[in-house]
Protein backbone atom coordinates (compact mmCIF):
# COMPACT_ATOMS: atom_id res chain seq x y z
CA UNK A 1 0.00 0.00 0.00
CA UNK A 2 2.76 2.41 0.96
CA UNK A 3 4.42 1.54 -2.33
CA UNK A 4 1.24 2.51 -4.15
CA UNK A 5 1.17 5.84 -2.36
CA UNK A 6 4.82 6.32 -3.18
CA UNK A 7 4.12 5.52 -6.82
CA UNK A 8 1.55 8.27 -7.09
CA UNK A 9 3.78 10.81 -5.38
CA UNK A 10 5.53 11.25 -8.73
CA UNK A 11 4.04 14.08 -10.71
CA UNK A 12 4.19 12.20 -13.98
CA UNK A 13 2.29 9.33 -12.42
CA UNK A 14 -0.42 11.66 -11.16
CA UNK A 15 -0.75 13.14 -14.60
CA UNK A 16 -0.85 9.72 -16.19
CA UNK A 17 -3.50 8.63 -13.70
CA UNK A 18 -5.85 11.55 -14.33
CA UNK A 19 -5.44 11.64 -18.11
CA UNK A 20 -5.57 7.86 -18.32
CA UNK A 21 -8.86 7.60 -16.46
CA UNK A 22 -10.45 10.31 -18.57
CA UNK A 23 -9.26 8.81 -21.86
CA UNK A 24 -10.29 5.30 -20.78
CA UNK A 25 -13.79 6.57 -20.08
CA UNK A 26 -14.05 8.28 -23.47
CA UNK A 27 -12.68 5.27 -25.30
CA UNK A 28 -15.03 2.88 -23.53
CA UNK A 29 -18.18 4.90 -24.25
CA UNK A 30 -17.36 5.50 -27.90
CA UNK A 31 -16.12 1.93 -28.25
CA UNK A 32 -19.60 0.53 -27.70
CA UNK A 33 -21.00 2.47 -30.65
CA UNK A 34 -17.98 1.85 -32.86
CA UNK A 35 -17.93 -1.90 -32.31
CA UNK A 36 -21.68 -2.18 -32.91
CA UNK A 37 -21.53 -0.06 -36.04
CA UNK A 38 -18.66 -2.21 -37.34
CA UNK A 39 -16.35 0.79 -37.23
CA UNK A 40 -13.64 -0.83 -35.08
CA UNK A 41 -11.03 -0.56 -37.78
CA UNK A 42 -11.53 3.19 -38.04
CA UNK A 43 -10.02 3.57 -34.56
CA UNK A 44 -6.99 1.61 -35.68
CA UNK A 45 -6.63 3.59 -38.90
CA UNK A 46 -6.91 6.88 -37.04
CA UNK A 47 -4.19 5.96 -34.59
CA UNK A 48 -1.75 5.51 -37.48
CA UNK A 49 -2.75 8.85 -38.91
CA UNK A 50 -2.21 10.27 -35.43
CA UNK A 51 1.27 8.78 -35.38
CA UNK A 52 2.10 10.43 -38.67
CA UNK A 53 0.79 13.78 -37.41
CA UNK A 54 2.72 13.56 -34.14
CA UNK A 55 5.91 12.65 -35.96
CA UNK A 56 5.61 15.62 -38.30
CA UNK A 57 4.77 17.92 -35.38
CA UNK A 58 7.87 16.85 -33.52
CA UNK A 59 10.03 17.17 -36.64
CA UNK A 60 8.81 20.75 -37.08
CA UNK A 61 8.95 21.49 -33.34
CA UNK A 62 5.25 22.21 -33.08
CA UNK A 63 2.93 21.44 -30.16
CA UNK A 64 2.02 17.76 -30.71
CA UNK A 65 -1.65 17.79 -29.72
CA UNK A 66 -2.45 21.02 -31.51
CA UNK A 67 -1.27 19.47 -34.79
CA UNK A 68 -2.54 15.94 -34.28
CA UNK A 69 -6.12 16.71 -33.20
CA UNK A 70 -7.20 18.60 -36.35
CA UNK A 71 -5.35 16.24 -38.69
CA UNK A 72 -6.93 13.14 -37.18
CA UNK A 73 -10.37 14.74 -37.05
CA UNK A 74 -10.05 15.48 -40.77
CA UNK A 75 -8.95 11.90 -41.42
CA UNK A 76 -11.93 10.58 -39.46
CA UNK A 77 -14.38 12.58 -41.54
CA UNK A 78 -12.62 11.44 -44.71
CA UNK A 79 -12.76 7.77 -43.69
CA UNK A 80 -16.46 8.07 -42.95
CA UNK A 81 -17.10 9.60 -46.37
CA UNK A 82 -15.09 6.84 -48.03
CA UNK A 83 -17.23 4.24 -46.34
CA UNK A 84 -20.34 5.84 -47.74
CA UNK A 85 -19.37 5.97 -51.38
CA UNK A 86 -18.20 2.68 -52.69
CA UNK A 87 -15.44 3.90 -55.04
CA UNK A 88 -12.78 2.47 -52.74
CA UNK A 89 -14.01 -0.19 -50.36
CA UNK A 90 -14.07 0.99 -46.75
CA UNK A 91 -11.60 -1.44 -45.27
CA UNK A 92 -9.16 -1.08 -48.16
CA UNK A 93 -9.33 2.70 -47.76
CA UNK A 94 -8.52 2.42 -44.07
CA UNK A 95 -5.56 0.12 -44.71
CA UNK A 96 -4.30 2.47 -47.41
CA UNK A 97 -4.54 5.62 -45.33
CA UNK A 98 -3.17 4.10 -42.16
CA UNK A 99 -0.09 2.52 -43.68
CA UNK A 100 0.67 5.66 -45.71
CA UNK A 101 0.41 7.80 -42.59
CA UNK A 102 2.65 5.41 -40.71
CA UNK A 103 5.24 5.51 -43.49
CA UNK A 104 5.22 9.31 -43.66
CA UNK A 105 5.57 9.46 -39.89
CA UNK A 106 8.54 7.09 -39.83
CA UNK A 107 10.30 9.00 -42.61
CA UNK A 108 9.82 12.40 -41.01
CA UNK A 109 11.06 11.05 -37.67
CA UNK A 110 14.15 9.48 -39.20
CA UNK A 111 14.94 12.68 -41.11
CA UNK A 112 14.68 14.85 -37.99
CA UNK A 113 15.75 13.02 -34.86
CA UNK A 114 16.77 9.63 -36.11
CA UNK A 115 14.96 6.40 -35.31
CA UNK A 116 15.31 6.15 -31.57
CA UNK A 117 13.44 6.39 -28.31
CA UNK A 118 11.06 8.98 -29.73
CA UNK A 119 9.81 6.53 -32.31
CA UNK A 120 9.28 3.78 -29.82
CA UNK A 121 7.44 6.12 -27.44
CA UNK A 122 5.05 7.07 -30.25
CA UNK A 123 4.57 3.50 -31.36
CA UNK A 124 4.13 1.91 -27.97
CA UNK A 125 3.32 4.83 -25.71
CA UNK A 126 4.96 6.15 -22.60
CA UNK A 127 3.59 7.71 -19.43
CA UNK A 128 6.62 9.98 -19.38
CA UNK A 129 5.68 11.69 -22.62
CA UNK A 130 2.86 13.75 -21.10
CA UNK A 131 3.80 17.33 -20.34
CA UNK A 132 1.61 19.23 -17.92
CA UNK A 133 0.19 21.41 -20.72
CA UNK A 134 -0.69 18.23 -22.62
CA UNK A 135 -2.36 16.89 -19.51
CA UNK A 136 -4.53 19.98 -19.06
CA UNK A 137 -5.55 19.97 -22.71
CA UNK A 138 -6.26 16.24 -22.55
CA UNK A 139 -8.54 16.62 -19.54
CA UNK A 140 -10.46 19.48 -21.17
CA UNK A 141 -10.91 17.56 -24.42
CA UNK A 142 -11.94 14.38 -22.63
CA UNK A 143 -14.55 16.29 -20.66
CA UNK A 144 -15.88 17.68 -23.93
CA UNK A 145 -16.04 14.18 -25.47
CA UNK A 146 -17.78 12.74 -22.41
CA UNK A 147 -20.38 15.49 -22.17
CA UNK A 148 -21.17 15.40 -25.89
CA UNK A 149 -21.62 11.64 -25.73
CA UNK A 150 -23.95 11.89 -22.73
CA UNK A 151 -25.97 14.79 -24.14
CA UNK A 152 -26.59 13.02 -27.44
CA UNK A 153 -26.98 9.59 -25.91
CA UNK A 154 -30.58 8.93 -27.12
CA UNK A 155 -29.72 9.99 -30.65
CA UNK A 156 -26.44 8.09 -30.74
CA UNK A 157 -28.28 4.97 -29.59
CA UNK A 158 -30.88 5.32 -32.33
CA UNK A 159 -28.27 5.93 -35.03
CA UNK A 160 -26.19 2.99 -33.82
CA UNK A 161 -29.10 0.59 -33.59
CA UNK A 162 -30.86 1.33 -36.83
CA UNK A 163 -29.58 3.99 -39.14
CA UNK A 164 -32.26 3.70 -41.81
CA UNK A 165 -35.11 3.93 -39.29
CA UNK A 166 -33.52 6.99 -37.70
CA UNK A 167 -33.03 8.61 -41.07
CA UNK A 168 -36.59 7.82 -42.15
CA UNK A 169 -38.00 9.40 -39.01
CA UNK A 170 -36.08 12.58 -39.58
CA UNK A 171 -32.85 12.19 -37.60
CA UNK A 172 -29.91 13.69 -39.42
CA UNK A 173 -27.80 10.57 -39.18
CA UNK A 174 -24.83 11.96 -41.05
CA UNK A 175 -24.48 14.65 -38.36
CA UNK A 176 -24.32 12.02 -35.61
CA UNK A 177 -22.02 9.74 -37.57
CA UNK A 178 -19.69 12.67 -38.04
CA UNK A 179 -19.99 13.51 -34.35
CA UNK A 180 -19.04 9.94 -33.52
CA UNK A 181 -16.06 10.05 -35.86
CA UNK A 182 -14.84 13.39 -34.49
CA UNK A 183 -15.14 12.24 -30.89
CA UNK A 184 -13.28 9.06 -31.77
CA UNK A 185 -10.54 11.03 -33.47
CA UNK A 186 -10.04 13.24 -30.41
CA UNK A 187 -10.01 10.22 -28.10
CA UNK A 188 -7.50 8.37 -30.26
CA UNK A 189 -5.10 11.29 -30.24
CA UNK A 190 -5.41 11.76 -26.49
CA UNK A 191 -4.88 8.10 -25.77
CA UNK A 192 -1.99 7.70 -28.18
CA UNK A 193 0.63 9.37 -26.03
CA UNK A 194 0.11 6.84 -23.31
CA UNK A 195 -0.95 3.75 -25.24
CA UNK A 196 1.02 4.26 -28.41
CA UNK A 197 -0.22 4.24 -31.97
CA UNK A 198 -0.17 0.47 -32.22
CA UNK A 199 -2.16 -0.19 -29.08
CA UNK A 200 -4.73 2.58 -28.73
CA UNK A 201 -7.44 0.84 -30.70
CA UNK A 202 -7.58 -1.95 -28.12
CA UNK A 203 -8.54 0.65 -25.50
CA UNK A 204 -11.60 1.37 -27.65
CA UNK A 205 -12.56 -2.16 -28.59
CA UNK A 206 -11.81 -4.41 -25.61
CA UNK A 207 -14.00 -2.89 -22.86
CA UNK A 208 -17.03 -2.80 -25.17
CA UNK A 209 -16.51 -6.43 -26.23
CA UNK A 210 -16.08 -7.58 -22.62
CA UNK A 211 -19.23 -5.75 -21.53
CA UNK A 212 -21.21 -7.25 -24.41
CA UNK A 213 -20.41 -10.75 -23.18
CA UNK A 214 -22.50 -10.31 -20.06
CA UNK A 215 -24.80 -7.30 -20.42
CA UNK A 216 -28.16 -7.29 -22.12
CA UNK A 217 -29.13 -3.67 -22.51
CA UNK A 218 -27.31 -0.86 -24.26
CA UNK A 219 -27.20 1.24 -21.11
CA UNK A 220 -25.67 -1.53 -19.03
CA UNK A 221 -23.14 -2.25 -21.77
CA UNK A 222 -22.11 1.42 -21.80
CA UNK A 223 -21.81 1.61 -18.01
CA UNK A 224 -19.95 -1.70 -17.61
CA UNK A 225 -17.69 -0.88 -20.47
CA UNK A 226 -16.71 2.37 -18.71
CA UNK A 227 -16.06 0.58 -15.42
CA UNK A 228 -14.06 -2.22 -17.09
CA UNK A 229 -12.02 0.27 -19.05
CA UNK A 230 -11.00 2.33 -15.99
CA UNK A 231 -10.34 -0.78 -13.93
CA UNK A 232 -8.09 -2.34 -16.59
CA UNK A 233 -6.27 0.94 -17.02
CA UNK A 234 -5.49 1.08 -13.28
CA UNK A 235 -4.37 -2.55 -13.19
CA UNK A 236 -2.16 -2.03 -16.23
CA UNK A 237 -0.66 1.18 -14.88
CA UNK A 238 0.20 -0.30 -11.47
CA UNK A 239 1.54 -3.48 -13.06
CA UNK A 240 3.74 -1.53 -15.43
CA UNK A 241 5.15 0.54 -12.56
CA UNK A 242 6.09 -2.42 -10.38
CA UNK A 243 7.32 -4.76 -13.08
CA UNK A 244 8.77 -2.06 -15.31
CA UNK A 245 6.79 -3.14 -18.34
CA UNK A 246 5.55 -0.70 -21.00
CA UNK A 247 2.32 0.94 -19.81
CA UNK A 248 0.31 0.65 -23.01
CA UNK A 249 1.08 -3.03 -23.47
CA UNK A 250 0.29 -3.77 -19.83
CA UNK A 251 -3.12 -2.13 -20.17
CA UNK A 252 -3.87 -4.12 -23.31
CA UNK A 253 -2.96 -7.37 -21.56
CA UNK A 254 -5.17 -6.42 -18.58
CA UNK A 255 -8.00 -5.81 -21.06
CA UNK A 256 -7.35 -9.12 -22.76
CA UNK A 257 -7.45 -11.06 -19.49
CA UNK A 258 -10.60 -9.22 -18.51
CA UNK A 259 -12.21 -10.10 -21.84
CA UNK A 260 -11.33 -13.77 -21.31
CA UNK A 261 -12.96 -13.76 -17.88
CA UNK A 262 -16.13 -12.08 -19.13
CA UNK A 263 -16.30 -14.42 -22.08
CA UNK A 264 -16.29 -17.39 -19.72
CA UNK A 265 -18.86 -15.73 -17.43
CA UNK A 266 -21.10 -14.97 -20.38
CA UNK A 267 -21.21 -18.60 -21.49
CA UNK A 268 -23.29 -19.76 -18.54
CA UNK B 1 -59.43 11.92 -47.80
CA UNK B 2 -56.04 11.22 -49.35
CA UNK B 3 -53.11 11.39 -46.99
CA UNK B 4 -50.58 10.35 -49.61
CA UNK B 5 -50.57 10.94 -53.34
CA UNK B 6 -47.94 9.78 -55.83
CA UNK B 7 -47.90 11.20 -59.33
CA UNK B 8 -45.79 9.82 -62.21
CA UNK B 9 -43.02 8.66 -59.92
CA UNK B 10 -39.76 7.50 -61.50
CA UNK B 11 -36.65 6.25 -59.75
CA UNK B 12 -33.18 5.58 -61.14
CA UNK B 13 -29.94 4.15 -59.83
CA UNK B 14 -26.87 5.56 -61.58
CA UNK B 15 -28.88 6.60 -64.59
CA UNK B 16 -30.67 3.28 -64.91
CA UNK B 17 -34.44 3.35 -64.54
CA UNK B 18 -35.63 0.87 -61.95
CA UNK B 19 -39.19 2.04 -61.51
CA UNK B 20 -41.45 4.32 -63.51
CA UNK B 21 -45.01 5.48 -63.93
CA UNK B 22 -46.19 5.02 -60.38
CA UNK B 23 -49.53 6.72 -59.73
CA UNK B 24 -51.56 5.95 -56.67
CA UNK B 25 -53.16 7.58 -53.67
CA UNK B 26 -53.80 6.41 -50.17
CA UNK B 27 -56.74 7.46 -48.01
CA UNK B 28 -56.80 7.53 -44.23
CA UNK B 29 -57.47 4.00 -43.01
CA UNK B 30 -56.41 2.25 -46.21
CA UNK B 31 -54.31 -0.91 -46.08
CA UNK B 32 -52.15 -1.03 -49.20
CA UNK B 33 -50.07 -4.02 -50.09
CA UNK B 34 -47.20 -3.56 -52.53
CA UNK B 35 -46.44 -6.80 -54.37
CA UNK B 36 -44.13 -7.83 -57.18
CA UNK B 37 -41.17 -10.04 -57.86
CA UNK B 38 -37.66 -9.51 -56.49
CA UNK B 39 -36.06 -6.45 -58.03
CA UNK B 40 -39.38 -5.06 -59.23
CA UNK B 41 -38.81 -1.75 -57.42
CA UNK B 42 -40.74 -2.35 -54.20
CA UNK B 43 -37.91 -1.40 -51.87
CA UNK B 44 -37.06 1.59 -54.04
CA UNK B 45 -40.62 2.85 -53.71
CA UNK B 46 -40.44 2.48 -49.92
CA UNK B 47 -37.19 4.44 -49.83
CA UNK B 48 -38.81 7.12 -51.93
CA UNK B 49 -41.84 7.38 -49.67
CA UNK B 50 -39.61 7.70 -46.63
CA UNK B 51 -37.54 10.42 -48.24
CA UNK B 52 -34.41 8.25 -48.24
CA UNK B 53 -34.20 8.41 -52.02
CA UNK B 54 -35.25 11.33 -54.18
CA UNK B 55 -37.47 10.49 -57.17
CA UNK B 56 -36.05 11.34 -60.57
CA UNK B 57 -39.42 12.58 -61.78
CA UNK B 58 -42.89 12.98 -60.37
CA UNK B 59 -44.06 13.97 -56.93
CA UNK B 60 -45.02 12.49 -53.60
CA UNK B 61 -47.57 14.63 -51.82
CA UNK B 62 -48.35 14.15 -48.16
CA UNK B 63 -51.42 15.87 -46.77
CA UNK B 64 -53.62 15.95 -43.69
CA UNK B 65 -50.72 17.23 -41.60
CA UNK B 66 -48.61 14.14 -42.25
CA UNK B 67 -44.87 14.78 -42.43
CA UNK B 68 -42.34 12.48 -44.05
CA UNK B 69 -40.65 12.15 -40.68
CA UNK B 70 -43.86 10.98 -39.02
CA UNK B 71 -44.18 7.72 -40.92
CA UNK B 72 -43.78 4.70 -38.69
CA UNK B 73 -41.29 2.49 -40.47
CA UNK B 74 -40.54 -1.19 -39.93
CA UNK B 75 -37.41 -1.95 -41.95
CA UNK B 76 -36.12 -5.33 -42.98
CA UNK B 77 -33.86 -6.59 -40.22
CA UNK B 78 -30.14 -6.30 -40.69
CA UNK B 79 -27.48 -8.60 -39.32
CA UNK B 80 -26.19 -5.84 -37.04
CA UNK B 81 -29.48 -5.63 -35.17
CA UNK B 82 -29.75 -9.33 -34.53
CA UNK B 83 -26.71 -9.35 -32.23
CA UNK B 84 -27.19 -5.87 -30.79
CA UNK B 85 -27.22 -5.63 -26.99
CA UNK B 86 -30.28 -3.51 -26.27
CA UNK B 87 -33.31 -4.05 -24.08
CA UNK B 88 -36.80 -4.17 -25.57
CA UNK B 89 -37.65 -0.91 -23.82
CA UNK B 90 -34.61 0.88 -25.24
CA UNK B 91 -35.47 -0.18 -28.78
CA UNK B 92 -39.14 0.82 -28.52
CA UNK B 93 -38.28 4.14 -26.88
CA UNK B 94 -35.95 5.01 -29.75
CA UNK B 95 -39.07 5.23 -31.94
CA UNK B 96 -40.03 8.40 -30.08
CA UNK B 97 -36.91 10.13 -31.39
CA UNK B 98 -38.85 12.17 -33.96
CA UNK B 99 -40.99 13.68 -31.18
CA UNK B 100 -37.91 14.79 -29.29
CA UNK B 101 -37.64 18.10 -31.13
CA UNK B 102 -34.82 20.12 -29.73
CA UNK B 103 -34.79 18.55 -26.29
CA UNK B 104 -31.95 16.19 -25.53
CA UNK B 105 -33.63 13.48 -23.50
CA UNK B 106 -36.92 11.59 -23.56
CA UNK B 107 -39.70 13.19 -21.51
CA UNK B 108 -42.07 11.34 -19.19
CA UNK B 109 -44.86 11.56 -21.78
CA UNK B 110 -42.70 9.89 -24.44
CA UNK B 111 -41.66 7.13 -22.04
CA UNK B 112 -45.36 6.60 -21.29
CA UNK B 113 -46.09 6.34 -25.02
CA UNK B 114 -43.39 3.68 -25.38
CA UNK B 115 -44.88 1.71 -22.48
CA UNK B 116 -48.39 1.90 -23.94
CA UNK B 117 -47.23 0.66 -27.32
CA UNK B 118 -45.37 -2.23 -25.70
CA UNK B 119 -48.56 -3.19 -23.89
CA UNK B 120 -50.52 -3.11 -27.15
CA UNK B 121 -48.00 -5.38 -28.83
CA UNK B 122 -48.00 -7.70 -25.83
CA UNK B 123 -44.33 -7.25 -25.11
CA UNK B 124 -44.56 -5.25 -21.86
CA UNK B 125 -43.64 -8.33 -19.85
CA UNK B 126 -40.36 -8.76 -21.69
CA UNK B 127 -39.54 -5.06 -21.40
CA UNK B 128 -36.12 -5.62 -19.82
CA UNK B 129 -35.10 -8.62 -21.86
CA UNK B 130 -32.40 -8.35 -24.42
CA UNK B 131 -33.58 -7.83 -27.98
CA UNK B 132 -31.05 -10.32 -29.33
CA UNK B 133 -32.38 -13.24 -27.28
CA UNK B 134 -35.98 -12.87 -28.52
CA UNK B 135 -37.61 -15.06 -31.14
CA UNK B 136 -38.09 -13.68 -34.63
CA UNK B 137 -41.77 -13.00 -34.00
CA UNK B 138 -41.08 -11.14 -30.77
CA UNK B 139 -38.36 -9.08 -32.42
CA UNK B 140 -40.78 -8.01 -35.13
CA UNK B 141 -43.35 -7.01 -32.51
CA UNK B 142 -40.69 -4.91 -30.80
CA UNK B 143 -39.93 -3.16 -34.08
CA UNK B 144 -43.66 -2.70 -34.73
CA UNK B 145 -44.07 -1.08 -31.30
CA UNK B 146 -41.17 1.20 -32.16
CA UNK B 147 -42.80 2.12 -35.47
CA UNK B 148 -46.04 2.93 -33.62
CA UNK B 149 -44.12 5.31 -31.36
CA UNK B 150 -43.05 7.21 -34.44
CA UNK B 151 -46.48 7.71 -36.02
CA UNK B 152 -50.14 8.34 -35.47
CA UNK B 153 -51.17 8.11 -39.13
CA UNK B 154 -49.13 5.89 -41.42
CA UNK B 155 -47.15 2.68 -41.01
CA UNK B 156 -44.72 1.50 -43.67
CA UNK B 157 -43.75 -2.15 -43.34
CA UNK B 158 -41.01 -3.74 -45.42
CA UNK B 159 -41.44 -7.52 -45.56
CA UNK B 160 -42.61 -7.79 -41.95
CA UNK B 161 -43.04 -11.56 -41.90
CA UNK B 162 -39.87 -12.66 -43.70
CA UNK B 163 -38.20 -15.44 -41.75
CA UNK B 164 -41.11 -15.98 -39.37
CA UNK B 165 -42.81 -19.34 -38.87
CA UNK B 166 -46.47 -19.62 -39.98
CA UNK B 167 -47.90 -19.03 -36.50
CA UNK B 168 -45.76 -15.97 -35.86
CA UNK B 169 -46.57 -14.55 -39.31
CA UNK B 170 -50.28 -15.09 -38.68
CA UNK B 171 -50.01 -13.20 -35.40
CA UNK B 172 -48.08 -10.43 -37.09
CA UNK B 173 -50.72 -10.04 -39.83
CA UNK B 174 -53.48 -9.92 -37.23
CA UNK B 175 -51.67 -7.31 -35.18
CA UNK B 176 -51.16 -5.15 -38.25
CA UNK B 177 -54.81 -5.45 -39.25
CA UNK B 178 -55.84 -4.60 -35.70
CA UNK B 179 -53.74 -1.46 -35.68
CA UNK B 180 -55.17 -0.56 -39.07
CA UNK B 181 -58.80 -0.97 -37.94
CA UNK B 182 -58.74 0.16 -34.30
CA UNK B 183 -56.37 3.11 -34.53
CA UNK B 184 -57.31 4.08 -38.06
CA UNK B 185 -53.64 4.08 -38.98
CA UNK B 186 -53.05 3.60 -42.71
CA UNK B 187 -50.72 0.79 -43.67
CA UNK B 188 -48.40 0.34 -46.62
CA UNK B 189 -46.84 -3.10 -46.62
CA UNK B 190 -44.33 -4.67 -48.97
CA UNK B 191 -44.84 -8.40 -49.14
CA UNK B 192 -43.80 -11.51 -51.01
CA UNK B 193 -46.74 -13.38 -49.67
CA UNK B 194 -49.39 -12.48 -52.24
CA UNK B 195 -52.11 -14.76 -50.84
CA UNK B 196 -52.01 -13.15 -47.41
CA UNK B 197 -51.66 -9.72 -48.99
CA UNK B 198 -54.91 -10.12 -50.88
CA UNK B 199 -56.62 -11.46 -47.77
CA UNK B 200 -55.78 -8.58 -45.43
CA UNK B 201 -55.26 -5.54 -47.64
CA UNK B 202 -57.90 -3.15 -48.92
CA UNK B 203 -55.77 -2.06 -51.88
CA UNK B 204 -53.05 -3.67 -53.97
CA UNK B 205 -50.20 -2.06 -55.87
CA UNK B 206 -48.46 -4.49 -58.21
CA UNK B 207 -45.02 -3.43 -59.47
CA UNK B 208 -42.72 -4.81 -62.13
CA UNK B 209 -40.33 -1.95 -62.94
CA UNK B 210 -43.49 0.00 -63.62
CA UNK B 211 -46.94 0.08 -62.14
CA UNK B 212 -48.81 -3.01 -63.35
CA UNK B 213 -51.88 -2.65 -61.20
CA UNK B 214 -53.40 -0.37 -58.62
CA UNK B 215 -56.87 -0.82 -57.20
CA UNK B 216 -58.86 -2.50 -54.47
CA UNK B 217 -58.06 -6.02 -53.38
CA UNK B 218 -61.41 -7.20 -54.77
CA UNK B 219 -60.66 -5.79 -58.21
CA UNK B 220 -57.21 -7.31 -58.08
CA UNK B 221 -58.57 -10.78 -57.42
CA UNK B 222 -60.59 -10.56 -60.64
CA UNK B 223 -57.68 -9.30 -62.75
CA UNK B 224 -55.79 -11.53 -65.15
CA UNK B 225 -52.54 -10.32 -63.65
CA UNK B 226 -53.47 -11.69 -60.27
CA UNK B 227 -54.49 -15.00 -61.73
CA UNK B 228 -51.11 -15.39 -63.34
CA UNK B 229 -49.25 -14.22 -60.25
CA UNK B 230 -51.24 -16.41 -57.91
CA UNK B 231 -50.39 -19.47 -59.93
CA UNK B 232 -53.64 -19.93 -61.80
CA UNK B 233 -55.85 -20.40 -58.76
CA UNK B 234 -58.55 -17.93 -57.97
CA UNK B 235 -58.76 -17.12 -54.30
Amino acid sequence: MSQLIFMFSYHFMQRALVVGIMVSLCAALLGVSLVLKRYSMIGDGLSHVGFGALAIASALNLAPLAVAVPVVVAAAILLLRLRQNAAVKGDAAIAMISSSALAIGVISLSLSTGMNTELSSYMFGSVLSLSSEDAVLSVILSLAVLSLFLLFYPRLFAVTFDESFSRATGTRTEVYNTLLAVLTAVTVVLGMRMMGALLISSLIIFPALSAMCVCRSFKSVVISSAVISVFCFLVGLVFSYFFETPTGASIVVADLVCYGIFRLLGRK
Amino acid sequence: MAILECKDLCFSYEGKRVLEGVNFSLNAGDYLCVVGENGSGKSTLIKGLLGLKAPEEGSIKLSDGLKATEIGYLPQQTQVQRDFPASVYEVVLSGCLNSLGSSLFYTKALKQRALENMERMGIDEIKNESYQTLSGGQQQRVLLARALCATKKLLLLDEPVTGLDPIASGEMYNLIKLINLCDNISVIMVSHDIHEAVRYATHILHLGHKQLFFGTAAEYRESSLARRFLGGDRI
